[in-house]
């Protein structure tokens, strides 16, 4: 499973993806550096970042070496010269999951991490603006969180109106 | 029913408690974070190792000479619900950020409540003008998960439909863009030569807009009989008229001067803010999925991929204007290299059976049963599968548990990720011209708040 792909740098497990995209498994220390040495390797975008609740699923199989937590950060990087794919999965935490921001490599991720902080309540670390980005600000709860149950909350977004 | 203790001044206060939100907005540059204030002015991007010009960020400006305003949500041109707020100093943009979220429906999470057989009526409602390469995406990522092949005739139908698409979604944007920028006959012209591709669809599909026609396995239906006339006629008429739009526009002289070189962006700041679609190209990278990582039969076509030179509203146009008539020719050549088949897979754990098999097969009656209520499981694995749609990449990236469900759907919308440019594109231009970076970004809002 732990092949070492010429393209990651050691120290990092990686494997196969579903078509033929790269995985890597970085720690959430070796996060930044690994997307660092993959930008200056040449992929030069940072087309997606996503996150995954596991709450039910912390089963779900992983390379021997990855400690499964319930969050995990998705990162896609495409490199336009190569025409290659890898796609970064760094287990964020169980309880106040973190990782680090990836603004100061690629700027394109403001907006993409501030929808995951929104959706998952993840930190991201040296975010310049990390406020919510969908929902409205005064929200509770991070709704794509797997413990939060659609319809729980009746549907009014703000308080009640006061005279006008 | 307003009630008249209610001061005024105090009305306006309450007013803004209602609607406000809060750290979302643009702040004043006192309260703002230095690296969230360069990012507002560009500043972040030259500083990445381009070119550095620190005179070009004036962080000392006092907030007294500049005004903060809100335009949208709900305004004409801002197609959608999209609401921007600028500094300006004058007539001057200085800063701009979009506040978003206003048509947010929490989409992504409604997926993980629909069985693979509904999510393709969910996705197709995220970008409305691009419905059938939503539906491609999302299908495209279930059958990799499936690990099942499609017919070779479901693959040309796929790839015929969604050229179709993106004609149709860039002729809605010939319209708007005409629209904002004042001519109001373009707006008619290019509603009405989408209603022929429309007419297609509502032929083939049953439905005019969020067709639910590309399904994992396969399409919902064959083409329709005679078909090749229609298209013939759509080919024709389409590929004529995109010459009189050059006529209407592309020579107008106040037209040009709306749009030539305004708003540039390099290739350098256009790959640091993944921007993709024409955005990209308008930089000049040749950057097109359907050319660089083929997907369907996009190797076995000829169509050239349209890139600009300088990055600016015009080269935003022409690219457009021009992949109409690409997308022609890859139609036509759909029509002739058509091959006949199955237009859906022939695999009963995924495909229902024909409608008059369930009369006499009582497996046929089971499997329809099974796939309509409990849908068909997927093995445990995850996936991203990428195509391009008019604005960009469109990705969808599925998590599955093994389940009829989908754990998790996520879609890489790419109005939302192109939405950055607006800050950047925005700086240093003047009023009015904010209209027309919206227009030539082309953002849905649909996709954007999902």
């Amino acid at each position: 499973m732990t092949s070492l792909s010429p393209l990651a740098p050691p120290g990092v497990v990686t494997s196969d993806g579903l078509g033929a995209d790269l995985l890597c498994f970085p720690t959430r220390e070796q996060y930044f550096a690994l997307v660092e040495s993959f930008k200056n390797d040449g992929f030069e975008m940072c087309v997606d970042v996503t996150a995954v609740d596991y709450l039910e699923h912390f089963d779900r199989p992983l390379p021997d070496e990855v400690v499964a937590t319930r969050f995990e950060v998705v990162t896609n990087l495409l490199s336009l010269s190569k025409k290659r794919r890898v796609r970064i999965r760094v287990q964020a935490g169980n309880e106040e999951p973190e990782v680090d921001s990836l603004f100061a490599l690629y700027p394109g991720t403001e907006a993409l991490e501030r929808e995951v902080f929104d959706m998952y309540g993840i930190i991201f670390t040296n975010h310049p603006d990390l406020t919510r980005i969908l929902m409205p600000e005064d929200w509770e709860g991070h709704p794509l969180r797997k413990d939060y149950g659609s319809g729980r909350v009746p549907i009014q977004f703000k308080e009640a109106p006061g005279p006008r | 029913m307003i009630d008249p203790t209610v001061r005024a001044a105090e009305r306006v206060e309450l007013l803004a408690a209602e609607t406000s939100e809060g750290a979302q907005e643009l702040k004043r540059r006192a309260d703002t974070r230095s690296d969230e204030l360069g990012r507002e002015v560009g500043a972040v991007l030259r500083v990445q190792g381009l070119n550095v010009d620190p005179d070009s960020v004036d962080y000392d400006r006092r907030d007294d000479e500049t005004m903060i305003i809100n335009m949208g949500p709900s305004h004409p041109s801002t197609h959608g619900v999209l609401r921007l707020m600028l500094e300006l100093d004058g007539e001057f943009v200085l800063r701009t950020k979009p506040v978003i979220g206003y048509l947010h429906t929490g989409m992504e999470k409604t997926a993980e409540e629909l069985s693979y057989v509904q999510g393709a009526t969910n996705v197709t409602r995220m970008d409305y003008l691009s419905p059938v390469i939503n539906e491609l995406s999302y299908s495209m990522a279930v059958e990799k998960l499936l690990g099942i092949e499609v017919p070779e005739r479901a693959v040309w139908i796929r790839m015929m439909m969604s050229e179709l698409n993106r004609i149709s979604s860039h002729l809605v944007w010939m319209a708007t863009n005409g629209m904002d920028l004042g001519s109001t006959s373009m707006m008619i012209y290019g509603l009405r030569e989408r209603e022929l591709i429309l007419a297609f669809f509502e032929k083939t599909a049953g439905l005019r807009m969020n067709l639910n026609y590309v399904r994992p396995g396969g399409v919902a239906a064959d083409l329709p009989d005679g078909w090749q006339d229609d298209i013939q006629v759509i080919c024709d008429t389409i590929y004529e008229r995109s010459f009189e739009y050059d006529q209407l526009l592309t020579g107008q002289p106040i037209f040009r001067q709306r749009l030539i070189g305004v708003a540039p962006i390099t290739a350098e700041e256009a790959l640091a803010l993944s921007l993709t679609g024409p955005l990209l190209r308008s930089t000049g990278v040749a950057w097109d999925l359907r050319r660089s990582m083929p997907y369907l039969a996009y190797d076995q076509v000829e169509f050239d991929v349209i890139v600009g030179t300088y990055g600016d509203n015009f080269d935003r146009y022409a690219i457009r204007l021009n992949e109409i008539r690409e997308s022609v020719r890859i139609v036509r050549q759909c029509l002739d290299m058509m091959p006949s088949g199955d237009y859906r897979s022939q695999d009963p754990k995924v495909t229902p059976p024909p409608r008059a098999r369930i009369g006499e097969s009582m497996e046929a009656l089971i499997h329809h049963f099974k796939l309509f209520t409990e849908g068909f499981h997927v093995p445990v694995g995850e996936v991203y599968s990428a195509v391009e749609s008019p604005r960009g990449e469109i990705g969808c990236y599925i998590v599955s548990d093994g389940g009829p469900k989908p754990y998790r759907l996520h879609v890489r919308g790419p109005s939302f990720v192109n939405l950055q440019a607006v800050s950047l594109l925005m700086r240093g231009g003047s009023m009015s011209d904010t209209i027309t970076v919206i227009s030539t970004i082309d953002p849905v809002m649909g996709e954007v708040d999902r």
